[in-house]
């Protein structure tokens, strides 16, 4: 305000000469800078007394013994997994079943917890109170108690597999959980595989073309039914070229547990009721604010435009309600993949119970405790980037 | 969550001010606080449990207390932790604890990789198996194929893993972290097979809902000798801790109980007369009260009376002395000369 050169011509008073305590700017910088060293300071102390500290102690460090032979067995592993193999493959076979459980404990969760959170809003009474009881006994359940009792459903409810259930040919269902046929491997489920991916990708271009058809003709093209059609046939198309290979892996019972075709744990299953449930009940209240913050003006203009009831949710409510639903769902869902961690508790080896023995057998409690950090938080930040990313797009839809 | 025990002792292990080392240290330290802070196990009966009084009993327990009598004169002076085999060796490394008496076995790889010494064996054990007597398994070459319950940490993951790949044969572990779930799972019939030393396998079966109903296979597949185990970097407070064992062991060798040690005071056998300090000598060498060893065995036994008392014959547990006898009586337990 003081830069009427006409009351003095003093040059110290000019703002382009003001001392740089008094600018703003560059006081934050210097702010910035002395923070940074504070942390950078306090972090090197604490490295330097830590490895100070284990020395004296004579205890080993470094990561070493990522190397070695693991020398224990996991229960379950998406990749081939010995004894014989590295703590290295043992880590990563660990990191593999917490992703197993967390991507499709999420899935589950937005779709569970977006089917509550309508009925929540239901004005059939009947629905809308289930819903609502629903979320408040999920919620005020602690995680680790419903982990249990869906463990202890699982092993005290069924028989052992002696006596395993059999609903249909080729399903079993005892208390070392639920194992069930698979088609014998053949070159044309991969095949199989491939052709879906391109139908997918096919229904995804279709889905643009239709669009863009209706915005500028008006006509409506049946793209769901299309690619519908194309996922499923594709691969039957394939499978028949192949000559339709039919040879099942049926599990069959051996002296102690079933051999062949494929399990799902108990201890899985347990984990993935137990997060799903939990979670959901958390989603559902987070859907159905989105919903109600969608005003109520804008339904029924829908509605007076002549929009049924699946347009207007569809078409109005969603893209809309998506931008406030997004962020604190995304902090659901991170919330699920921490709480992944609670796996030792009943058995599933997921990374935090495998990095324990690795732990407790390496005695590297340090470095374990830094690979869980780094692993989680990348879980994180990757969850994090690609909902923000969502939510970008969504931002976008508006006009 | 689960972890923050764990995380919060590898926080203090790296915030630990580095101008602590020097001789006596940990000697030092548990003078000063007046007594011990032991970590136990909290969960194996006949070894460390506390009772339904809230008293902890067994066989560590009574080590731990056997140290706090050498100290203090008072079997009362020492506090327990409960630990689970994932926090034990984090617990000492820390400071969090200065004595661990947690049925931990001794290992080349832990004696040199996390900075601790074992002291003197308080309990030889083994690794076996317990099955349901339904599943008619004879023998644990018979186990290819079965589910395993087993807990975390503990170098029966290991041992276990060894046997099956020298057998060649398949197995399902079902790793659970706390051992009274891991009991109930294994009662339901998750897993086929428990494994676990047999000490704890026998205390396993005696909270069985019916224990007839489970037999221990008869192999044992692996040798864990369970010894109390200390921090680097305090040699007298290692001896200390060393002799209390060993002073309990002596103490059956020569004869002494904890009824006529008073009347042993009396001895005219100079090794009596040294080892209960009539002779002075023994206590001064370790920077102890001259009465240290007759103050273990009046406050807590001697090694037999220890042993019959909380895992013996005649407790539920029932277990025979086996390789925990006298060396004398074909057991493993020999003390070297107190002189």
């Amino acid at each position: 305000m003081q830069s009427e050169p006409s009351i003095t011509p003093d040059a110290g008073l000019q703002p382009s000469a003001a001392p740089f305590w008094r600018d703003p700017a560059k006081r934050a910088i210097v702010f910035q800078v002395a923070a940074l060293l504070l942390v950078a300071s306090v972090c090197y102390y604490l490295f330097t007394n830590t490895q100070a500290n284990l020395e004296r102690q004579s205890i080993a460090t470094g990561f070493g013994f990522l190397e070695t032979e693991a020398g224990f067995e996991i229960g379950e592993a998406m990749v081939d997994y010995s004894a014989a193999d590295s703590y290295a493959d043992a880590l990563l076979v660990g990191a593999l079943n917490t992703i197993k459980v967390s991507f499709i404990g999420v899935i589950l969760t937005v779709i569970l917890g977006t089917f509550i959170g309508i009925a929540r809003l239901s004005s059939n009474w009947l629905v809308a109170r289930l819903a609502a009881g629903y979320i408040e006994v999920m919620q005020n359940i602690p995680v680790l108690l419903q982990l249990f009792f869906w463990y202890a459903i699982f092993y005290e409810t069924f028989p052992s597999p002696r006596q395993a259930l059999n609903p249909f040919n080729g399903v079993f269902l005892c208390n070392r959980g639920l194992i069930f046929a698979v088609p014998e491997a053949h070159a044309a489920h991969t095949a199989m595989g491939w052709v879906l991916l391109i139908a997918l990708v096919a229904g995804w271009g279709l889905n643009r073309w239709g669009r863009r058809r209706q915005a500028l003709t008006g006509q409506i093209f049946p793209i769901i039914r299309v690619t519908l059609a194309l996922c499923l046939g594709l691969p039957l198309l394939t499978w028949l070229f192949y000559g339709a290979p039919t040879a099942m892996n049926v599990p069959e019972l051996q002296s102690f547990n079933f051999k062949g075709g494929i399990t799902i744990s108990p201890e899985f299953s347990a984990l993935l009721l137990g997060l799903v449930f939990y979670t959901a009940a958390f989603v559902a209240e987070i859907v159905r604010a989105g919903i109600q913050s969608v005003s109520r003006g804008q339904i029924e203009a829908a509605m007076s435009v002549g929009l049924r009831p699946g347009q207007v949710l569809h078409l109005v409510i969603f893209p809309q309600a998506l931008r406030v639903i997004i962020p604190p769902l995304t902090s659901q869902l991170l919330n699920l993949t921490k709480n992944s961690s609670l796996a030792i508790a009943i058995g599933y080896a997921d990374f935090v119970a495998v990095t324990n023995t690795t732990i407790n057998q390496t005695g590297q409690a340090i470095e374990g405790v830094a690979l869980i950090m780094l692993v989680y938080l990348s879980f994180s930040l990757s969850t994090s980037l690609f909902m923000n990313i969502y939510n970008k797009k969504m931002v976008l839809v508006e006009r | 969550m689960k972890l923050s025990r764990l995380t919060v002792m590898v926080t203090i292990l790296s915030l630990l001010a580095a101008g602590i080392a020097f001789a006596g240290k940990d000697l030092d330290a548990v003078k000063k606080k007046g007594f011990i802070q032991a970590g136990v196990n909290g969960n194996v009966f006949g070894f460390g449990m506390p009772d339904n009084k809230g008293v902890w009993k067994g066989l560590d327990v009574d080590t731990a207390r056997a140290v706090a009598v050498a100290i203090f004169g008072d079997a009362s002076k020492v506090k327990f932790t409960p630990l689970t085999a994932q926090q034990r060796f984090t617990a000492l490394q820390s400071g969090e604890i200065d004595l661990l008496t947690r049925n931990a076995t001794r290992t080349l790889s832990r004696e040199t990789k996390l900075g601790l010494n074992f002291v003197t064996v308080n309990y030889y054990d083994g690794q076996g198996f317990m099955v349901p007597k339904k599943l008619g398994v004879k023998s644990a070459k018979d186990l290819s194929g079965a589910t395993i319950c087993v807990l975390p940490g503990t170098t029966t993951e290991q041992n276990a893993a060894d046997f099956f790949r020298t057998n060649k044969m398949d197995w399902t572990p079902v790793v659970i972290e706390s051992t009274s779930e891991l009991a109930q799972t294994f009662f339901a019939g998750r897993c086929d097979v428990l494994t676990s030393d047999a000490s704890q396998l026998a205390g396993t079966r005696a909270i069985a809902p019916n224990p007839k109903d489970y037999v221990v296979l008869p192999e044992i597949i692996s040798k864990e000798p369970l010894a109390p185990a200390v921090r680097h970097g305090d040699d007298q407070w290692r001896d200390i801790v060393d002799f209390a064992v060993l002073a309990m062991i002596n103490a059956e060798e020569m004869g002494i109980t904890s009824q006529n040690v008073d009347k042993m005071l009396k001895s005219k056998d100079p090794m009596v007369q040294r080892f209960l300090g009539v002779i002075e000598g023994n206590g001064k060498a370790l920077g102890l009260d001259e009465k240290w060893a007759y103050n273990i065995i009046k406050q807590v036994g001697n090694y037999g009376e220890i042993f019959e008392r909380n895992v013996g014959v005649n407790t539920t547990l029932g277990i025979e002395r086996g390789l925990n006898a006298l060396w004398t009586n074909g057991g493993l337990m020999y003390s070297p000369p107190f002189k």
